[in-house]
């Protein structure tokens, strides 16, 4: 009987874990529905990436305020959870603070003293936080796409903080041998007078109650992330790792094109000659317009989008008044992405036709048109995420297999084609300037 | 002062190599304000003694337009049939005055078979005065009131970020930075092919704020370095109703005229 708690421990973790592990399945399959792009190259530079950006939030601190109340929710939030590490050995041995022997109790009052501070100030960011999303008008946080669950989404990582952070200190205040011991109960000591009034069993009690509900919460949470925005927090490593490492402005060359192209511009060439026996191929489809057409990069980038808004407040189009958000682009695309997922699994392993696809269920066309491609966006991701390639893949589809582009544009492309420059002008004045006054 | 002015076939016909091709964009070859342009760039070879040559008739839009439009087909035949006629001429470094051509020359078209070392006519001057053959006048234009407005595909496209910088402060001109500036800065709302299509529905145009912006700094010229964003800019100052007080120029302009070319 005395192993209960015990058996009752793994089997929570487990189900926790394993829960967890089976969510990271179905996400890494939903990325892999995206077509193959090399990201293989450059490592030494992909980790250097992932290690400033991602570990070291070089691009979060851009913006102070939110950069900084960031930062120590971060660092709260992994130090706190080596914390983790001791109510995992102690729940599965049945142990009590079982670090506390073998790290001596200068060094471990000194880790506790931290997790207490740090577990204070991740209170004060989150209470700042959850004033700049729900008081302040903030307008990025105002957006049309933050309206219902991505705005509650938002919140409810908040009060998660808020509960985890509450209970760690009270198991800390609550734990009379700790406060005893008066070793790193820097803050806890404070909260012990609240339980002055109890008796000894009710304050262990409530030190157990604390104690499980911390790990319970923190599964709930892990189990949460697959559901939520919040998978940054691990997906902001593996992003800016397979990130783009070339010039901004360098879009990709479509290499089905190219093929066309060159057979299109070889005098050799017969536009007649029948596809030779084994050769033909299902013809490539140009741009694009549903979340399988994308590549895995782009689909990792959109599981990995936290919502914060930062490009679409930076976007000269939504500045504007445009309809064109770049988080939108994101949200979308991850939206679809599981819609497609949850058919797969609805249907033994494979997608079923739903009628639906990205473009117009998801992104209109004037969202695409509106964009200038600046790069803002882009620029101003704090984990190097693109939506910009996104719209440009399906202003391709739009424009390629649709011919549905703007008709100031058709003009622009038909003049190139025809004279070499996007106005009616003879290719024989190019040089005209030259001798003019 | 008249322009000399060569082409590729000139120097081909003569058995000999330029020193750079100097890649006019069609904006810069056809474009009446972009025009302005070019010449005071080639003033500024002329006056360096830089020997460069046009494509003139042989050149063709770059297909960037086209290719930000999502219109890769167009692209990449333009593509191929310019790197058809530079390999031709076996040619190695060009320079541009135009960002969109810099980045489609420079980021896309080597996978394609062009391969060429491209520099914006920003760095291009700095290192004809790095090297001592060109020097800017630093009293025509002293104490003027000025202020820089970052192309996007020279900026952030490709984080060039100093050479127009470097040779603003080289004009003895009073520079003031907008709010965003740099990797922070507005577009002018050209890029993407916005050029050539009406804005979609909103509050505002973009290049009205973004002239908003720069006005900010009680400017009197407001420089950059792209025919486009020379453009939406000069069209900005024409809706806050200050062209006669604010001038839209190009650094190439401004040497120009600080050299009294």
């Amino acid at each position: 009987m005395e192993y209960i708690p015990n058996i009752v421990f793994a089997l929570l973790l487990i189900a926790g874990f394993g829960f967890f592990a089976n969510n990271v399945k179905k996400l890494i399959r939903n990325i892999k529905l995206g077509k193959d792009v090399d990201r293989s190259d450059n490592s030494g530079e992909r980790w250097k990436n992932m290690a400033k950006i991602a570990l070291g939030q070089t691009k979060m601190v851009r913006r102070p305020l939110s950069g900084i109340l960031h930062v120590i929710v971060y660092i709260g939030f992994i130090i706190i959870n080596i914390e983790l590490l001791e109510i995992i050995v102690d729940g599965l041995l049945g142990t009590h603070r079982v670090f506390q022997g073998f790290l001596g109790d200068a060094f471990y009052g000194f880790l506790i003293g931290t997790f207490e501070v740090l577990a204070v100030l991740v209170l004060v960011a989150v209470f700042i936080f959850w004033t700049r999303r729900n008081v302040a008008n903030i307008k990025r946080f105002l957006s049309p796409e933050m309206k219902g669950w991505p705005k509650n989404d938002g919140n409810n990582i908040l009060y998660f903080e808020v509960v985890l952070m509450t209970l760690f200190l009270t198991m800390n205040a609550t734990d009379t041998p700790f406060q005893e011991a008066g070793i790193g109960n820097v803050f806890s000591q404070f909260l012990v007078p609240l339980f002055d009034g109890f008796s000894a069993d009710t304050v262990h009690i409530i030190e157990r109650f604390a104690w499980w509900m911390h790990i319970v919460g923190i599964l709930i949470f892990l189990n949460y992330l697959y559901y939520s925005k919040h998978l940054h927090i691990l997906l902001a490593f593996p992003n800016t790792y397979f990130a783009n490492l070339k010039a901004k402005g360098g879009f990709t060359n479509l290499a089905s094109v190219t093929k066309e192209v060159k057979l299109m511009m070889d005098p050799n060439a017969d536009p007649y000659a029948m596809p030779e026996e084994g050769e033909e191929e299902e013809p490539e489809k140009f741009g694009a317009s549903d979340v399988t057409d994308l590549n895995w990069v782009q689909l990792l980038n959109a599981y990995t989008c936290t919502e914060c808004g930062r490009c679409t407040s930076s976007c000269p189009a939504n500045m504007t008044g445009k309809k064109l958000s770049p988080r939108k682009i994101m949200m979308d695309t991850r939206d679809r992405l599981e819609e497609v997922g949850r058919n797969i699994d609805a249907n033994k392993g494979t997608f079923v036709d739903d009628g639906k696809q990205l473009l117009n269920d998801y992104i209109t066309p004037e969202e695409l048109w509106a964009c200038t491609s600046c790069n803002a966006c882009v620029e101003e991701c704090p984990v190097n995420i693109d939506p910009l390639s996104i719209i440009m893949d399906m202003r391709r589809y739009l424009v390629m297999e649709q011919s549905a582009a703007p008709q100031e544009l058709n003009m622009m492309m038909t003049n190139v084609e025809n004279n070499g420059a996007m106005w009616q002008y003879n290719q024989m004045d190019r040089l005209n300037w030259a001798n003019e006054d | 002062m008249g322009l000399t002015v060569k082409t590729m076939a000139d120097f081909f016909a003569e058995g000999k190599q330029p020193e750079v091709l100097f890649w006019v964009g069609s904006a810069g070859s056809y474009d009446e304000r972009a025009k302005k342009i070019t010449k005071a760039f080639v003033k500024i070879l002329n006056q360096a003694g830089v020997e460069f040559a046009c494509l003139g008739t042989e050149e063709s839009s770059t297909g960037d337009a086209a290719k930000r439009a999502g219109n890769e087909f167009i692209f990449q035949m333009q593509a191929l049939m310019n790197i058809e006629v530079l390999n031709g001429y076996e040619v190695k470094k060009i320079v541009t005055c135009d960002p969109h051509s810099y980045n489609t020359l420079k980021n896309e078209y080597p996978e394609l078979g062009g391969n060429y070392e491209v520099y914006h006519h920003t760095q291009f001057i700095n290192q004809l005065i790095k090297e001592g053959r060109l020097n800017i006048d630093d009293s025509v234009l002293k104490s003027k009131r000025l202020t820089f407005h970052d192309p996007c595909y020279l900026g952030r496209a490709n984080d060039v970020y100093e050479s127009p910088r470097e040779l603003i402060r080289r004009l003895g001109v009073n520079f003031n930075e907008m709010k965003r500036h740099k990797r922070n800065a507005l577009c002018c709302g050209a890029g993407g092919a916005q050029m050539f299509k009406e804005p979609e529905k909103g509050d505002m145009d973009i290049n009205i704020l973004r002239t908003k912006e720069a006005l900010e700094t009680k400017p009197q010229i407001i420089a950059t370095g792209c025919p486009y964003c020379n453009t939406m800019m000069t069209d900005g100052i024409k809706f806050h109703e200050k062209e006669s007080q604010v001038e839209v120029k190009d650094i190439a302009e401004l040497i120009a005229e600080a050299n009294n070319l």
